[in-house]
Order: structure tokens, then sequence, then C-alpha cells
């Protein structure tokens, strides 16, 4: 029954309200997997992505219950299928290590990563991807000494054409029309 | 629509107000200015050390607001929740930082499961301080984040106007509930140029919603089909101002209205529609039938458990229609086949011309034969019980024929709240003040004073059990200086009642800390010149009620009660509403 939602929302650009987000979240019982937070395509409103497990039923209470919140205007629920995704990764790994055999040239060709500092102790690469790829990667990468390893939250969009960038549209329009035409999606 | 036409209005008197004062003033009494441009005459609260600059500048604003001190900052929060059930506009409480900002929070909790507007000021320490556990600091924007609506925190003057205005705006519309705003104490001495605005539009945040006329017309057509149709009326159809919509659509419908403990007052009781109370303790009839229903109508209620009972068995045969403002609450509990999320009243009146006219009778006959049942086995042995000891039932049906439902009725938490739901007969002119959702002990005392500073223009009777009144009986002092005339009927059985009632039928009778020892409450009343007196033989009760009503100012009657009677009928944890017991015994 449970399965991977992501949950993307637009909200003001306030003081608290992550905390009265996560504050739904866990009474819940609901763990974020990942958060990544920004100020979205309108200046002045942040945009989050969250990554959770549960079950339809309860993404859609606790959203709704998200949406309710005063500062948050709009929330998206999508389940995988539904969105692109990606996340970032950062590998600090051995020089010695990476520079014996092939690896250097089958990372850029059969990962896409990208060398983004050489030293002669360490090289840091560069992965985007979905999260069994970058898992993937670190697997690859481990033989040779990992030193560091970061990788981000997930950002996503919607295979559907409208959607997240319409809503951004009108939210644009509605800033300069004034509240008037907020209607329309109200 | 209407929305948009009073944001324009406003948009043009902001203009003419350009030449309005726009004087040099202390962030503290731009706040009181604030307060009196939302209308607010009546304060409830608390002073210390924080919020010194705001009580100072009370002073000379003490014709256009009258603060009353309670004493305890929790009887300020329930006083003023009480004040805004009673007079329809929000209530005002102030506290101050540290520990009087967190005794709000049970009284801000209890508004906020209520849905009850209530603007809660607290102050806080000087803003260079906040964040270093400086003294009476506590971060109460963090600790009421749960249990409010909203709430801000204020470090500039000059931010104090617009903060104020959203707060009201967000408190009262929408599902209304409490929000907290916190201001530092630098900010309350800083001055600013203070001009006021009213908010009216917040961008995240759009408490009035479009009418979907589709879903008003499948509603229609549903209750038109439905044989066996119940209306469930709850807090919404009061807080919107529905009553009497719902009462024209009951009538043309035939439709049967039961209601949820908050939404008793949404109906008259002696109405041939008023089918009862539902839930844990409610009327037989109700509760049963829903199980039979085949429609129901769910208005302004949330299907709260103690409504619904176990949830698994919960309305089998019906198809269900839910009226409701908050989103959030549909489909939370119970699933529902048609979602109305809007405002009762506009609902109501979009939805009755599509009523097909109907009578039902045979339906109707149904709640009636079960009325029976219930009367005979519970209601006439709680309200008539001869020569045996006090009931509630019968204290309270006394108060409710003297008083003919004209009265703001006040209960506190527990087995006389019940005996308050079930035997007092509400009408149009009643108000009921009760704690729903949190069940608060102690909220009767504080809140039957803040009831009765509303001038609601009739008697304000609370209800009060031994246990709850002594949670908050420090309030006497209260009603002692302001001469607040509130009747309180101490209804004393030496135990917590509920409590006892549970251990008796689900702990095997094992009393475990409920009984108590009580004080001489009628002494205790008289130490606060509060005139008082005390009825153990049933002969006087009648007269005492009399004495108490007639009496002008506060006055405690204090009934003795039989130690171990019951509130029956009941839908015991986990049963379906449709399992409920008569018996016990």
């Amino acid at each position: 029954m449970k399965q991977e939602y992501t949950i993307s929302l637009f909200t003001e650009d306030h003081i608290g309200i992550l905390s009265r987000i996560t504050l739904i979240l866990t009474r819940r019982q609901i763990n974020i997997e990942s958060i990544t937070a920004s100020e979205s395509a309108v200046q002045g409103v942040q945009m989050l992505t969250m990554v959770v497990t549960t079950t339809p039923d309860m993404v859609n209470k606790v959203a709704t219950q998200i949406e309710k919140l005063v500062d948050v205007i709009k929330v998206f629920v999508h389940t995988s299928p539904e969105i692109i995704c990606q996340e970032i990764a950062l590998y600090k790994v051995t020089s010695r290590g990476l520079m014996s055999g092939s690896m250097i040239g089958d990372l850029v060709q059969k990962h896409h990563a990208r060398i983004l500092e050489v030293t002669p102790e360490y090289i840091v690469v560069e992965k985007s991807g979905n999260r069994a790829e970058i898992t993937d990667l670190l697997a690859v990468l481990e033989p040779c000494g990992v030193l560091q390893f970061v990788r981000s939250g997930r950002i996503a969009v919607t295979r559907q054409v409208k959607e997240l960038n319409a809503y951004l549209k009108e939210m644009e329009e509605a800033e300069r029309g004034g509240p008037e035409k907020l209607e329309v999606y109200n | 629509m209407n929305f948009i036409m009073s944001n324009d209005k406003t948009k043009t008197t902001n203009m003419k107000n350009s030449d309005s004062e726009r004087s040099q003033i202390s962030g503290a009494e731009a706040l009181l200015k604030c307060l009196i441009e939302e209308g607010v005459d009546t304060i409830f609260g608390y002073p210390g050390g924080a919020i010194m600059p705001v009580y100072d500048k009370l002073l000379d604003y003490s014709d256009r607001l009258r603060h009353i001190l309670t004493r305890h900052e929790q009887g300020a929060a329930h006083a003023a929740q009480a004040y805004a059930m009673v007079t329809g506009r929000p209530g005002v409480c102030f506290a101050t930082s540290g520990p009087g900002a967190t005794n709000l929070v049970t009284g801000i909790a209890n508004a906020f499961l209520d849905s009850v507007p209530v603007v809660f000021i607290t102050a806080q320490v000087t803003s260079g301080l906040i964040g270093t556990d400086a003294f009476q600091e506590t971060d109460i924007l963090g600790i009421s984040m749960p249990v409010t609506k909203w709430n801000a925190q204020v470090k500039k003057a000059a931010d104090i106007p617009d903060t104020i205005a959203r707060a009201f705006y967000i408190a009262r519309s929408g599902r209304p509930g409490p929000v907290l705003v916190d201001i530092s104490k630098d900010a309350q001495f800083e001055n600013l140029s203070y001009s006021y605005r009213k908010c009216t539009y917040i961008r995240s945040y759009n408490p009035v919603i479009p009418l979907h006329i589709r879903d008003i017309e499948s509603a229609a057509v549903m209750i038109n089909h439905a044989d066996k149709p119940l209306i469930l009326a709850g807090h919404g159809v009061i807080l919107s101002g529905a009553a009497d919509e719902l009462k024209a659509l009951a009538e043309k419908g035939g439709i049967p209205v039961a209601a949820t403990l908050l939404g008793l007052p949404a109906f008259p009781q002696r109405h041939r529609l008023f089918v009862g109370m539902l839930g844990m303790h409610g009327n037989y009839a109700p509760n049963v039938l829903t199980n039979q229903a085949d429609l129901i109508i769910a208005i302004g209620m949330r299907f709260d458990d103690r409504v619904t009972g176990n949830l698994k068995k919960y309305a089998p045969e019906a198809r269900i229609i839910h009226i409701e403002i908050d989103k959030a609450e549909i489909n939370k509990n119970v699933r529902v086949d048609l979602e109305i999320n809007n405002d009762a009243r506009e609902v109501l009146t979009t939805l009755l011309p599509l009523l097909r006219e109907k009578s039902r009778e045979k339906w109707i006959r149904e709640f009636r034969i079960l009325d029976r049942v219930e009367y005979e086995k519970v209601i006439r042995p709680e309200t008539e019980p001869g020569q045996d000891e006090i009931r509630m039932g019968e204290v309270v049906k006394t108060v409710s024929d003297i008083t003919e439902g004209d009265a703001v009725i006040v209960t506190d938490v527990g087995q006389h709240q019940m005996a308050v739901a079930r035997y007092y007969r509400f009408s149009e002119k009643s108000t009921l003040v009760t704690s729903g959702g949190m069940g608060t002990m102690g909220f009767g005392l504080p809140a039957s004073l803040g009831a009765a500073s509303g001038n609601p223009g009739k008697p304000v009777i609370a209800f009060i059990g031994d246990g709850g009144f002594q949670m908050t009986l420090q309030e006497l002092g209260t009603i002692m200086q302001y001469q607040i005339p509130v009747k309180i009927i101490l209804l004393n059985n030496s135990f917590l009642g509920m409590v006892r009632q549970w251990q008796e039928m689900f702990f095997n009778g094992r009393y475990a800390s409920t009984e108590m020892v009580n004080p001489d409450f009628v002494a205790l009343a008289g130490a606060y010149g509060i005139q008082a007196r005390s009825v153990t033989r049933r002969e006087e009760l009648s007269q005492a009620v009399g004495t108490m009503l007639a009496a002008e100012g506060p006055f405690l009657v204090e009934v003795a009660i039989g130690r171990e009677a019951n509130i029956l009928p009941m839908v015991e944890p986990g049963a379906s509403v449709s399992e409920v017991t008569l018996t016990y015994r």
C-alpha cells in the first residue's frame, strides 16, 4: 500500500513555515526522506520538494493539511512515474585510486559524471541523476577510496506540461494584476 | 464575488484615509488603537514584566477598552473564547512572556479544536535577548505552532498594525480559530508613525471558496431520492450563521436533524424534526438510525471519534454528503460520496430551492419509537427519579424548564456536561459554551465569566462538577472583583464522575484516584463575597434555582448529587453507534 510520493509545494517566504509543515508530518509519523527548499521562479515564493513514503490516503490527508496553512500557497502530490526528478552528488575520491585503470574515462562516458577538481591527493567528481544512478556510481568508486560523499535532496518537474509551470505563471500575473485575478485558481 | 468587491472598497477607503492621523505613537499604544479599530472593547489578561508598556497605555484607554484581570492566564484564555462564542466577535487575550504565555496553551488548544476566533497577544523579552534563555523568555511561537491557526512575532513597532490586522482577518475568516501575536518589549516602547488598514486579503490564504453549483445540484438529487436521509448538524452551522437555513431545509425535505455537542443550539430541540444528540452519550435514536440511514448530510461537523464510534461499522447503508468549509476535514475520518467544500450558509441557501417538498413520516416515526425506549429506560429515571438521591439530569431539566432555553449555558467537562447536553432543551435563543474537542476540565468557571462579560442580555448559567470547579476556582476572585453576574450550579458528587464511571464499567470498579475530599463550597463562595446556598433535598431544588436566577449578582448553588450515578446511553469504546448501551447494572 505504501509508496514513494514527491510533495512539491509553494509557500510564502516567511519564517517558521518549514517548521509548521514538518509538524504535520511528524504528527502522523511520516519520515521526510529528502527535502530541498529554494526560491521558485517567482520572487518571494519558496518552493519545497519533499520525498515521503506513505499510503495514498495518508499523503492526501497531509497534503490538504499542509495546504491549509496560512502561508502555504499550493501543494502538489506526485507519484514517481508522474515526475522527472534529479539529485546531484559530489564524490571526493583519492587520486591514486581513481587514476589507476580506465576509471576516469568510464566516469565521463558511462556514468555521465563531471570532474570538478583535480589535486595530487584527491579528485572531486560530480554527478546528477536519480537516486539509483547516484548510488550505483558510489559503489563503482568505493574501491578507489571515497573520502567524502554528499548528495542533495530531490528536485522535480512534472511530466504533465501544465501544472507547476502554469501555476507559477498565474502566480506572477496575479502579482502584477493585484488580488482581483487570483480568483481564477481560488 | 463579494470578497472582491469588499476588497475594492477597502482600497478606496485607504486612499481617503491618507489624511487620517499619522502621529508618532508607541508600539504599545498602536496595539490598543488597532484593537479598537477591530471593534474590540473587552480584553481578558494578566500583566507581567514584558507586557508592562501595553498595560501602562491601557490606563489611558480605559474608557474604550475594558480589561478584565483574571486570576490565571488559562482563565483569561477560556474567558476570551467564551466571550467570542457569545458575541460572535473575536475574543482578545493578553499575557506576558515566559510562564504567562505558556499558561495560555491549554486555552489556545481548546479554542483551536473548537474553531473559535481568539486573538492572543503575548509579550516577548527585548528583541536582543530573544534566543538567549533570558529571564521569562520562552519560545511561545514554537510552542503554540501546532495549536494556532497562525502566529507571528513582531520585533519592530512599525510592523504592529499590519500584523494585528492579519491576525484578526485570519482568526475570523474561513474556519475560525485562535491566532497568536508575540510582541517584543522594545517594539512596545518604540515609536512608529501609525496608520491602520484592515486586512481583507492574503495571497496564500483563500477563505472564500467559489460555489460549485453542480455539486449542490448533485446533493439535491441525492436528497430528493433518499428515503431515509439524516442531517448531522455541527458547530459550523452556528459559526456560519446557518441555523435558519438549516431549519428551512429540514422542514422542506422532512429530514430529521441530529446534532453534535457543539451543534446542539443549531436546531430548536422542541422542533418535531429534531432527533437528538449524536455520539458516545448522545440519544438512542440518532445513534441507532445512523446505521439505517440511506443518506447522511453532514453540515459543519468533522466526524469526531466521539460522534462516529467504530469507524468500520459507521453508517454502512448510507451515502454521505459532507458540507464543510475546511477541506482538510473532508475524507479525514469518514470517506464521503459527495464533498461540498464551502460555507454552510452559502451551500444551504443554494440547496434549498432545489429540494423537493417531502414529509418522510415513516422514517421519522422510527426515531420516535426508539425515543420512547430511551425515555422509559433512561430519561424518565434520570429526570424523575422519585425518592432516590438527586440526579444531574433532573437538575438540568429543572433549570431548562425555568429558563425555557433563553439562556447562555456554560459547562465544564465530564458527566455534568453530558447531562446538560442531554437534558437542557436548547432553542434558537440558547447559546452553549462548552469545551468539545479538547474536553478541558476547568473550562467552565472562567468561560462563564467570559460569556457574561459579553453582555448576552440573558442569564449565564454555568454547570460545573466538583472536580473541574477546583481546577480554576481562583476565578471566583475575578467574578468578585468585577461583580460578574454568573449563575453557577455546582453538581457535587465528590467524585471525578466520568472517570469513575469508566472505572466502574471498564476497570472492574477499581476507583483509582477519583474520589475527592472537598471543601465547603458555600463557605468558599462566601469568602469571595458570592452568594451561595447548598441543596441536598429534591424539594429545595427549584426554589434554589429560582432564587439564583432572581439574584442580581453572581450566585452559586451547590447540589449534592448521587455519588455513583452513570451517564447513559453510552456507545462504549470500540462499539458501533448502533450498539449503544441503554442500561448498565
